[in-house]
């Protein structure tokens, strides 16, 4: 074998498991259920930042409705929720499948946690994560359809390459323009892409509205 | 170079495009999911604003070939409900409606739920 065919082999190699993830999805149930529309509930909270959950809330819409699903109004079902009483995500997420599809007549339901949403100083950096999962269900049968989780983190992009004292002080002063500008939304918008995607291994399948509705690579 | 390396070379490059490569977005978004986090962080901005910056991405869908993406219409409505202007809210949950017949057992809940509320 010529050593242009190892080296190319090798890349071949690279690139799959670049983009392969660990977790094997059964889409036999997704593939039978084929939703047409997606009831998102306030995610719940188990990180200690209180806006995590309005922040994921607001940035799903993005990733789902460009897979090719109809993506009910997150804020305005929030507030058909606060109508009924109940205003705490813990709540909403104890609806029984059967109620949610007779009030908003949607196919599958997403259920998220975060479970990190944040800046945390780390003597040499300053790191905002935001890590979540996802877990949809068919509305009609209660079944599972697929799950899915994603993290991102600011420190993708930042390099730090500099002396010790620059470092310190470039933490400290990234961790209080982390917090004032939000950056913890501007990462939790990548993580939510991340993890409701299409036509990416693991990913959810293509929904109606995309063009490449049916012509799932799985 | 032989065949096969070419193929093999033309199979690489097409792996490593199709990682990268995103496809093109079906909706304008604009500034909307914008608005739906200011919705839930009170008083930083106002609903009218609110109202103006959803209007000004509806303009610009118009001015391109994309389309309006799923919710803005009724997320536009809820504002007019909770300014009192009622009118303005069916108009945009009924404009919802027709550009995705999925939300319509929704929205007809919520277009009885307001017609009940006004009476």
């Amino acid at each position: 074998m010529s050593r242009l065919l190892v080296f190319i082999s090798l890349a071949f190699t690279l690139a799959l498991t670049g983009c392969a993830k660990n977790t094997p999805q059964d889409y036999t149930a997704f593939k039978q259920s084929k939703p047409r529309s997606i009831l998102v509930l306030p995610p719940l909270n188990q990180s200690p930042d209180v806006k995590a959950s309005h922040s994921v809330l607001s940035q799903v819409t993005f990733p789902l409705a460009e897979a090719g699903y109809y993506v009910l109004p997150v804020a305005v079902v929030e507030e058909t929720f606060k109508h009924n009483g109940m205003t705490m995500p813990q709540d909403i997420r104890g609806v029984s499948a059967a109620k949610l599809h007779q009030i908003f007549g949607a196919d599958a339901v997403l259920y998220i946690d975060v479970t990190d949403y944040g800046t945390q100083y780390q003597v040499i950096s300053s790191e905002t994560r935001v890590t979540a999962t996802a877990k949809l269900a068919d509305l009609r049968t209660g079944q599972t359809l697929w799950s899915g989780q994603a993290s991102a983190s600011s420190n993708e992009q930042r390099s730090n390459n500099n002396g010790l004292l620059s470092m310190l002080i470039t933490a400290a002063i990234t961790q209080v323009a982390d917090n004032l500008m939000d950056k913890g939304h501007d990462i939790a918008e990548i993580t939510s892409n991340r993890m409701l995607s299409a036509g990416v291994p693991g990913g959810l399948l293509y929904g109606p509205y995309s063009p490449s509705y049916g012509k799932d690579r799985i | 170079m032989t065949k096969s390396t070419k193929s093999l070379s033309l199979g690489a490059v097409v792996l490593l495009v199709g990682c990268a490569a995103a496809p093109k977005p079906i909706y304008h978004w604009g500034n909307y999911q914008q608005t739906v986090y200011q919705y839930h962080q009170g008083g930083k901005t106002s609903p009218d604003e609110q109202i103006a910056a959803l209007k000004k991405c509806l303009e610009k869908t118009h001015a391109t070939a994309k389309k309006v993406p799923p919710g803005l219409h009724a997320h536009l409505g809820l504002l007019y409900v909770n300014t009192g202007r009622t009118d303005l809210a069916f108009q945009e949950i009924n404009q919802e409606k027709k550009l995705f017949p999925e939300s319509a057992p929704y929205m007809d809940s919520l277009l009885s739920k307001i017609k009940g509320e006004t009476k």
